[in-house]
């Protein structure tokens, strides 16, 4: 089968010690992660991974699975590029002379969508938002200017046909209800040792 | 309970309830007692100290048996667990004491036998500072626990506990191991009681049942001309004995078992056609590539079973039952999966299925049967040597036990064997290490069965090597009187090893050579009685000796140097490639 890009989204628990447990998956079968983003999300206490790979459908379709069996992960979903709406961003340090100077550099900013996050007499950081080949793109283009330094986020993503988490949680919360408390021997003398 | 020191608190307008001091150590027992565990192994040091302080008082609640060797503890606990279905419990120090309990949670994970390790780390504040026996069990153990977690507070205790029994139980169940820093040991918190745990919102220990593919494989197996069953763990693991007895009867499906799943249903019903695998039966290896319909049943499809998968059942369609969803397509493609545990699936399938039989295609699995005990069978439990054979030891042993022992082995050719040729009436008797292959397994996994199933006859039968690499656990024996009888099968050769040079490095014997101490003396020294023998003649009164003997008895049998276990599939062939010699 095919390799592709695969955006992997892993809607888990808030949890120390998971990312370890998810990185592993991936390194047990060899499979490199090309970007791997953890934040919080729109709902408090669930953490949102976003995992980019080059997998064939069929190695993600197993990996998915043995990613959501794992016990604080509630749900795992799989996408290709054309799934999802993604974006990266970086920041490019240059010398702010350059800049000023040479009317090509600005216009290759312009060009970009660069925006300027810090002004300083001595550099300029300009960060974009796009696509790894637009990111790139500017990168080459500055690399004989005299970029300082440079950096990239990892890929952040929005699936297309997602209707959110909320609902999906509310189900996961209602699946399998508590069956009555079953108190242990010390607590079945609850009115012998407590005062209510 | 004295040790408990209960203050009771109340206010003037709102009543409140009277709180009760524990330490964490104390909780940690509480739990223990209120998830009805009775029987812990384990083995003390700095870092666990404050609960064997508590475990002082509840002596006599909780019956706590002190290993040689943490992997000696944690193969107990799974003893322990695969005998009697329960959660085993295993405690181990820090650093290396935890670190040694590493080999057994691999065992527990691969073979999904629900345990929970309690280890004791160093204070919370000197964490990752490299303190005297701190190692980050937490990360060593990820890859290997069904779940884990580090405790650096008393009053998690009692959640967290709760939270492990649940997961490692629960659904596919598996080693959970809880990291207790020392200070939460010690410190005091107001407990409010245990509360078990039976929802975590992220879990989902059984995938919902499917009607809709229950129909689809009800109607595969009423039109299959030839359908096969192979049984797993899943079965024992789901307590689906009687509801799989119940489906194959139905349409008379021949049924071979995986060595996990081997004992759920008896040796000799009529349906069941021997073992899968590398040295299984020749006829379900080989008509595993002629069915038309397999089923497989709360099995994984290791690569032990299966053979090279390109050639391996290409002609069938394929039905898979079980409980975790990620088995499913993972080693073999599935036509249709059954998601669920088989004990809520089974009736609901049996319920669809044509009740036939394949009397016809049932009689090729004893046509082929008839060929292997010509060729292999027959010399294996008759040798026409002077030398005694393995197999003829478990077929004396399946005479005077009754079929009815819990028979533990260790890795290696004697396992194989073991479990090839004994006989069992009852579920959860063949307690062996299938996934992982852990040599040193079987005298502490026998220890553990016992405790776990007391009133049973329990042997441990290892090869000469696998022996040495536990042997330590005489001593738990000797302290604690576990009735193990114990069965050494010495070939005087790591003879698995040895088979494979044989066959596949040109006899180049390279280390398989393996000398052994004089284990009677050894077994002496124990205080434990014991017996060498290399005749025929002595095999079954000594075996009778050994399981009349009041207490734990070794009886070692001198068999073959080089015999080999046949039938083989060699590895990288398919299953019907298997050989006869
Ligand atoms: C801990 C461990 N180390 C090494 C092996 C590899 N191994 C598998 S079988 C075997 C030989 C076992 O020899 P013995 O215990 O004498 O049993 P036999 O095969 O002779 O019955 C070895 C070394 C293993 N399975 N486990």
């Amino acid at each position: 089968m095919n390799k592709q890009e695969f955006t992997i989204s892993v809607y888990t628990e808030n949890q120390i010690g998971l990312l370890n447990r998810i990185a592993i998956m991936f390194s047990r079968r060899k499979i490199n992660v090309e970007s791997l983003n953890v934040s919080p999300t729109e709902i408090e206490g669930i953490s949102r991974f976003t995992i980019v790979i080059n997998e064939a459908e069929d190695v993600v379709r197993k990996l998915a699975r043995q990613i959501e069996k794992q016990i604080e992960v509630l749900k795992v979903y799989y996408n290709t590029n054309e799934e999802v709406i993604w974006q990266e961003l970086a920041l490019y340090k240059v010398p702010t002379d350059v800049i000023s100077e040479k009317a090509k550099v600005e216009r290759l900013l312009r060009e970009y969508g660069a925006q300027a996050v810090v002004i300083r007499s001595d550099y300029t950081v300009f960060e974009t938002v796009g696509h790894r080949e637009e990111i790139d793109g500017l990168l080459e283009a500055l690399a004989p200017y005299g970029l300082i330094e440079f950096v990239r986020s990892a890929r952040v993503a929005i699936i297309k046909d997602s209707e959110g988490f909320h609902n999906k949680l509310k189900e996961f919360e209602n699946r399998e209800p508590s069956e009555a408390v079953i108190e242990n021997e010390f607590l079945n003398k609850q009115s012998e040792v407590f005062t209510m | 309970m004295e040790t408990l020191d209960i203050t009771k608190e109340t206010t003037a307008e709102k009543p409140q309830p009277a709180k009760v001091s524990l330490s964490g150590s104390q909780a940690v027992l509480e739990a223990l007692i209120a998830e009805n565990v009775k029987t812990v192994f384990g083995y003390p040091g700095g870092a666990i100290m404050p609960i064997y302080d508590a475990l002082y008082d509840y002596k006599d609640k909780l019956e706590h048996i002190l290993v040689r060797h943490e992997q000696g503890g944690i193969h107990a606990a799974q003893g322990f667990a695969r005998a009697s279905g329960e959660v085993g419990v295993v405690f181990a120090t820090s650093g290396p004491g935890a670190t040694n309990l590493v080999t057994g949670i691999a065992d527990a994970m691969i073979d999904s036998t629900p345990l929970v390790c309690i280890t004791g780390q160093v204070f919370a504040h000197l964490l990752g500072t490299d303190a005297f026996q701190e190692t980050d069990v937490i990360n060593i153990t990820t890859p290997v626990t069904k779940w884990n977690y580090q405790v650096t507070e008393a009053s998690e205790i009692p959640s967290v506990l709760a939270k492990a029994f649940y997961i490692a139980r629960s659904g596919r169940p598996g080693p959970v191991l809880v990291d207790i820093t020392k200070n939460a040991q010690v410190e005091k918190f107001d407990y409010k009681g245990y509360i078990p745990c039976n929802h975590i919102r992220s879990y989902l220990p059984k995938p919902k049942v499917r009607k809709k593919f229950i129909a689809e494989a009800a109607k595969l197996i009423n039109e299959a001309k030839k359908p096969f069953v192979l049984f797993g763990q899943g079965i024992i693991l789901g307590e689906a004995e009687k509801e799989f007895q119940t489906f194959i009867e139905k349409a008379g499906l021949p049924s071979a078992f995986t060595i996990m799943g081997e004992s759920a249903i008896p040796s000799d019903h009529p349906l069941n056609v021997g073992m899968l695998g590398m040295h299984g039966n020749y006829a379900p290896n080989v008509l595993t590539n002629e069915c038309d319909v397999l089923i497989a049943i709360g099995m994984r499809f290791d690569d032990r079973v299966t053979g090279r998968l390109d050639k391996y059942a290409k002609q069938a369609k394929i039905i898979h039952l079980d409980i975790d969803p990620a088995e499913i397509d993972k080693n073999v493609k599935t036509t249709v999966p059954v998601w669920g545990d088989c004990k809520e699936t089974l009736p609901l399938l049996t319920e669809l299925i044509n009740k036939t039989e394949h009397t016809a295609w049932l009689q090729r699995f004893r046509d082929l049967e008839q060929e292997e005990i010509k060729q292999v069978i027959n010399e294996e439990l008759n040798p026409s040597t002077e030398i005694m054979s393995m197999g003829e030891v478990i077929k004396v042993l399946n005479k005077l036990t009754n079929e009815d022992a819990i028979i533990v082995t260790d890795v290696g050719q004697h396992q194989m064997v073991a479990c090839r040729y004994a006989k069992f009436k009852n579920s959860r008797s063949n307690i062996t290490s299938g996934g992982l292959g852990t040599m040193g397994f079987g005298l502490p996994a026998a220890i553990g069965a016992k405790y776990g199933a007391p009133e049973r006859t329990v042997v441990s039968i290892s090869g000469d090597g696998g022996f040495q690499m536990t042997i330590q656990e005489l001593g738990t024996i000797m302290q604690f009187g576990a009735d193990v009888k114990i069965l050494i099968l010495n070939n005087q050769f790591l003879g698995m090893v040895r088979q494979w040079q044989e066959l596949f490095n040109d006899r180049r014997y390279s280390f398989v050579n393996i000398t052994s101490p004089d284990y009677i003396t050894v077994a002496k020294g124990y205080g434990i009685a014991g017996k060498r023998i290399d005749k025929r003649e002595d095999l079954e009164s000594s075996l009778q000796e050994m399981l009349s003997y009041k207490g734990s008895y070794l009886l070692e049998v001198m068999v073959g140097k080089e015999n080999n276990v046949f039938p083989m599939v060699p590895q990288g062939c398919s299953v019907s490639e298997i050989r006869l010699k």
